[in-house]
Formats: C-alpha cells, sequence, structure tokens
C-alpha cells in the first residue's frame, strides 16, 4: 500500500477530503461575514445561527412538509435571508450610527435566542437529514472513495463563492455595493438608496450562512449548538485571511480546512486547536491577515 | 480671620462631590458588612465573584474602549490553577493559592493582549474570542483541569494558616476584602492620570498617538491589568464553590460579563456590581422556576433590548436623572 510519511494514501485523502469539506463551509461562512462586514462595519455574530436554523428548516421542512432537499436549497436561504432583512430593516438599522460593536452584541443576543429556543425544543443532541437518493453512494477513484455528497457540497459551494465573486466584482450592482464600502454617504448623494442596499446586502450575507446550513444537514448532526461552535472558528479563519478581499476569504477558509485535515492524520490532539495557533501565528508575522489591506 | 485659604465655589462643589463619594462609599461597605446577616451568604459571595469580574471587564471596555470577548479564559485560568494547586498541595494556604491564579492570569492576559491589541476594533473582539477558544479547548485536553468533570472538592483551607475558611460567613468577609481590593484597584486605575490617558485612547487614538503616548502599552497594561483581576474573580469563586469547571471558560461565560456589564452601565464604577447582582439573582431565581430552561434565551432577550434602548445601563440612566434635577 501507498504510503505519506507513515499513513496509508487512502487514510490520507480521506483525511484532506474531510478538510476540504470543512473549509468549504468555512469559506461559505467567511464570505457571507465579509460581505455584511464590507458595507455596515459589523460582525454578524448571528451567523452561526444562521446557518444552524438554515440546517433546521431543511430538516424540518422535510419531517412537517416532506419539502426535499432541492426545494429546501432553493427555498431556506431566501426564508432566513428574508428574516435576515427584517432584522436589519427593524433593528440593526436603529443601531447603524453607533459605535460597531453594538452591531456585535445586538446579533449575539439574536444568536443566544436563537440557540436557546431551539435547545428548548429539541434539546442539545442532534438529528440526522438523509442524503438525497440522487447523491446517495460514492466513487472508488482508486487511490480513495469519493462519497457523492461530498463531491456536490464542494461543487456547489465553489460555484457559490465563484459566483458571489462575479455578482461583486463584474456586475453594476456589486459596483454599487463596492461603491458603497468606500462612501456610502456619497452614494446616497449620487442617488443610489443606501438603506435599501444595506438591507438586501445583510439578507444575502445571511442567505449564504442559510445555504451553507442545508449543504451541511446530511453530512453534521443537526443541533442547535451546530452554528456557535463552527462560528467561532470562522473568527479565526476571518482574522488570518482578512475580510479585505473576498477571493481572500474564500481562499483562506479553504486552505484552514486542508490544514485542519493534515493536522488531523499527523497530529489529532491538536486538531481543534490548529486554526487558533495559526491564528496567532498571522497575527505574529502579519498582523493586518493575510489578504488584509490594512490592520 | 480664617487660616485655610479661600476656597473657589468650583473648588467647593469638588470638596462637596468627593465627600459625597465617601459618605456613599462608607455606605455600601457598611451594607456590604451587614449583608450575610439578611441574606445567603452563598448568594452573596457569587455575586461579589461576578462583580468584580465584570468590574475588571469594565476597566476594559469602559474606560479604554476595548471589548474583549474572551474574558472567560482569564476567570478560568485563575479558577483551575488555584484549585488544582490548593488540592494538591494541602499545607498551601488559600491566599498563597489565589495569588497563584491571579498570577497565572496575568500571564495569559500578557499574552493574550500582546497578540489581540495588533488589531483594532471588531477584530480585537474576534481575536480574544479565538484565543479564549484555544484556551478552553487546552483545559478539555490537559489533565490538571479534570477535563469534563472539573475539579471538585478543592479545601478551603485556613487564611494565614490561622482563620479557617469553612463557615460560610468566615468566607464571606474574605470574599468581601477581596472584592473591596479589587474595586479599589479599579477606582484609583480609573481616577488615575494613567486613567486619563486612557480614556484619551478611547475618545480618539490617533490623537493619543500624536501627543506622544504610547498607545500600545497603555492598552496592554489596561488589558493585563483586567485579566489579572478577572482571574482573582476566578481564583477566589473556586475557594467559595470548591470546584473548577469548564463552564467558567465557555464563551458563553464571556458573553455573560459583557452583559453584566452593559446592563449595569458600561463605563461606570458601580455598574458591573450592579449589573451582576441583577444577572445572578435572575438566574438564580430562574432556575427554580418553570422557566429554568429559558435562562439564555431571556439573557439574549436583555441583550438586544440593552443595545436597542438602554445602553447606558441601570446606574448610566440613574446618574442622568441624577444629573438632571440635582445641578
Amino acid at each position: 500500500m501507498t504510503m505519506i510519511f507513515g499513513v496509508p494514501l487512502a487514510v490520507f485523502m480521506g483525511q484532506l477530503m474531510l478538510g476540504l469539506i470543512n473549509g468549504a463551509f468555512y469559506a461559505l461562512l467567511s464570505l457571507g461575514l465579509a460581505v455584511i462586514f464590507g458595507l455596515l462595519k459589523i460582525v454578524n455574530f448571528a451567523h452561526g445561527a444562521m446557518y444552524m436554523l438554515g440546517a433546521f428548516a431543511a430538516l424540518l421542512g422535510l419531517q412537517t412538509l416532506g419539502l426535499n432537499y432541492w426545494l429546501a436549497l432553493l427555498l431556506v436561504p431566501l426564508l432566513v435571508g428574508g428574516l435576515g432583512m427584517l432584522i436589519e430593516r427593524y433593528m440593526l438599522r436603529r443601531i447603524a450610527h453607533l459605535d460597531h460593536l453594538y452591531g456585535l452584541l445586538l446579533t449575539f443576543g439574536l444568536a443566544l435566542i436563537a440557540e436557546g429556543t431551539l435547545i428548548n425544543f429539541f434539546g442539545v443532541s442532534g438529528s440526522s437529514y438523509p442524503t438525497p437518493t440522487a447523491l446517495q453512494g460514492g466513487y472508488n477513484l482508486g487511490f480513495m472513495f469519493l462519497p457523492i455528497y461530498r463531491a456536490w457540497v464542494l461543487l456547489a459551494a465553489l460555484v457559490v463563492c465563484l459566483g458571489t465573486w462575479f455578482i461583486i466584482e463584474r456586475t453594476r450592482l456589486g459596483a454599487y455595493l463596492r461603491a458603497g464600502t468606500e462612501n456610502s454617504a456619497l452614494m446616497q448623494a449620487f442617488g443610489v438608496n443606501v438603506p435599501q442596499l444595506v438591507t438586501l446586502t445583510y439578507g444575502f450575507g445571511v442567505a449564504l450562512a442559510a445555504f451553507a446550513g442545508v449543504l451541511a444537514a446530511p453530512l453534521y448532526p443537526v443541533s442547535p449548538t451546530m452554528g456557535s461552535s463552527l462560528l467561532i472558528v470562522v473568527f479565526a479563519v476571518v482574522v488570518i485571511g482578512g475580510m479585505g478581499s473576498i477571493l481572500g476569504a474564500v481562499l483562506t477558509g479553504l486552505g484552514m480546512g486542508l490544514v485542519e485535515g493534515l493536522t488531523k492524520v499527523y497530529y489529532p490532539e491538536a486538531a481543534n486547536t490548529v486554526i487558533f495557533l495559526v491564528m496567532v501565528l498571522v497575527l505574529l508575522v502579519r498582523p493586518a491577515g493575510l489578504f488584509g489591506k490594512e490592520a | 480671620m480664617s487660616h485655610t485659604t479661600a476656597l473657589t465655589p468650583a473648588m467647593k462643589l469638588q470638596r462637596r462631590a468627593k465627600l459625597r463619594r465617601n459618605a456613599l462609599y462608607l455606605v455600601l461597605i457598611a451594607i456590604g458588612l451587614v449583608a450575610p446577616f439578611v441574606a445567603y451568604p452563598v448568594f452573596l459571595m457569587k455575586v461579589l465573584c461576578f462583580a468584580l469580574f465584570a468590574c475588571a471587564f469594565n476597566l476594559l471596555l469602559g474606560y479604554a474602549g476595548l471589548l474583549s470577548f474572551g474574558h472567560a479564559a482569564f476567570l478560568a485560568t485563575g479558577g483551575y490553577v488555584t484549585g488544582f494547586l490548593l488540592s494538591s498541595y494541602p499545607g498551601l494556604t488559600p491566599e498563597l493559592g489565589i495569588l497563584a491564579g491571579t498570577l497565572a492570569a496575568v500571564v495569559l492576559g500578557a499574552l493574550f493582549g500582546a497578540l489581540a491589541i495588533r488589531r483594532q476594533g471588531i477584530y480585537f473582539a474576534m481575536v480574544t474570542l479565538a484565543l479564549a477558544q484555544l484556551v478552553f479547548f487546552l483545559f478539555v485536553q490537559s489533565p490538571f483541569t479534570g477535563g469534563e468533570d472539573g475539579l471538585h472538592g478543592v479545601p478551603r483551607g485556613a487564611l494565614f494558616g490561622l482563620i479557617s475558611l469553612r463557615s460560610n460567613l468566615a468566607m464571606y468577609y474574605f470574599v468581601f476584602a477581596v472584592f473591596l481590593i479589587g474595586f479599589a484597584i479599579v477606582q484609583r486605575a480609573v481616577h488615575s492620570p494613567y486613567g486619563q490617558v486612557l480614556k484619551a485612547i478611547r475618545e480618539n487614538e490617533p490623537r493619543a498617538v500624536s501627543l506622544g503616548y504610547n498607545v500600545d502599552a497603555y492598552k496592554l497594561l489596561a488589558f493585563v491589568l483586567s485579566a489579572g483581576l478577572a482571574g482573582l474573580a476566578g481564583a477566589t469563586k473556586t475557594l467559595v464553590f470548591q470546584l473548577a469547571s469548564l463552564t467558567d471558560a465557555h464563551w458563553h461565560m464571556s458573553g455573560e460579563v459583557i452583559l453584566m456589564t452593559l446592563l449595569g452601565g458600561v463605563g461606570t464604577l458601580f455598574g458591573p456590581v450592579v449589573g451582576a447582582g441583577v444577572v445572578v439573582s435572575l438566574q438564580t431565581q430562574l432556575a427554580q422556576s418553570p422557566l429554568g430552561n429559558w435562562v439564555s434565551v431571556i439573557l439574549g432577550t436583555i441583550f438586544v433590548l440593552c443595545v436597542l434602548s438602554f445602553r447606558s445601563g441601570i446606574v448610566g440612566e440613574i446618574q442622568k436623572v441624577v444629573k438632571k434635577n440635582f445641578k
């Protein structure tokens, strides 16, 4: 059997694949955080809760309405995105003129409410969401076994990330968004409806998190705490990459997933902590983050 | 002819304010001294420990404008180190155990601080949260913390080897003394020239830099001081409950201390004390009621309401009313 530094190739590739999948979720979530941060200047602490709500909405949709996976993938982000727009319109906008730390605190409170409520109804142990029939099974690539669902998650995440990059960097709406990030007062003076743009942006960022949640439902146990533990890692990823660039956020997310996967192969005790350690290293060497423009 | 030099009206006013403040302190200390005969001492000790924790946190947020989302790490470090030392070395007296726990938190604070002040604002919060999560995982995995079980049956021992702390009343007065020392340190720091510079940094960092202040050194000192006091609170808490557990290291704890400070009043001396009192009472009351499972939802709701429409907090609002009516 082929060995890589004393580890069988199949195990090695399997762990790398798992790492890449985790990385895809880091990328999707940090992308949403970066989009929201760009225009609203707040860190959305409710991002993990929105991801969790996405997974739960898919699960409940299936159990009560028989909503299938593909419809959930389409409808749940719209639903949660709508919820996000309401939150922006009626809460975040009221404190937009204050120190941006208040935005962080408000969304933290919302995350506590969402998590606590669902724990009361569903407990902390997770439920499983069945893998959709079309995506069951896997391919034997010779050097590793590739489950179809994992390949699909990777593909879907990459397509959505690239799509977001395209919208922001190559379309008129994206140009407005970037201009708003630079100077929203001037934008408003030019006649662009900035408050509406802000609402849409928050809704879009949150919808990305919900999309990630639906994607994650068949992979991980769906539980009320699935979002918060993930979010803290994503924060570290964001500190490592910096929130200045879209592609930077995606690359950092995938890269950190790989680093985590490799650590699991060679030194499993540190798998939980390696991303935080990378963050420490980056802060020491390049405080602004790998893709950051300023500290 | 009088022997005292003539006082300007402004000085008179200042002197009267100082007198009034000292009188307030005396009244509060007197209340603290008789409190254990009126209320359950263990509950009061819990409030005092969290009040000290919140005061430490407030020193950073209220006076230096730095939002740390990782203060649970210091509370837990103080608690674990003290708990481990007192359990493993029976000859060690409690005040030395607490001192060791506090020093450990100071060292950790220096490490955290040196890293975190490299980034500002929102990033500062994320860095501290991530570092605290790193510490949480270290506590889960390292053998001396007892992992998921935590440390149980930490002996309270005898203060200076002389005064037994086994009775809750004796323990209470010790905790009260620790709290007063911690509060006095915060009070001194805030009202010193150092505290003035901190406020200047909070209001406008570039200006403080251009005035020639070594801003990073000021921030780091504030961070270390705050971490040390949080460690002191954690160490004392371990002695009170004879227990150190992962709950103290969890990010929920970092959130709770923010809530206590916000609810009581950010940047006021007494705000965190009042906030800690309200939150701990609320948790104790709710735990016994049918709403026990809804604690985190209720805390989250208070969070949202505070941010939306009660940003000065309880003490902040009271100060506003007093200023309006008594000036």
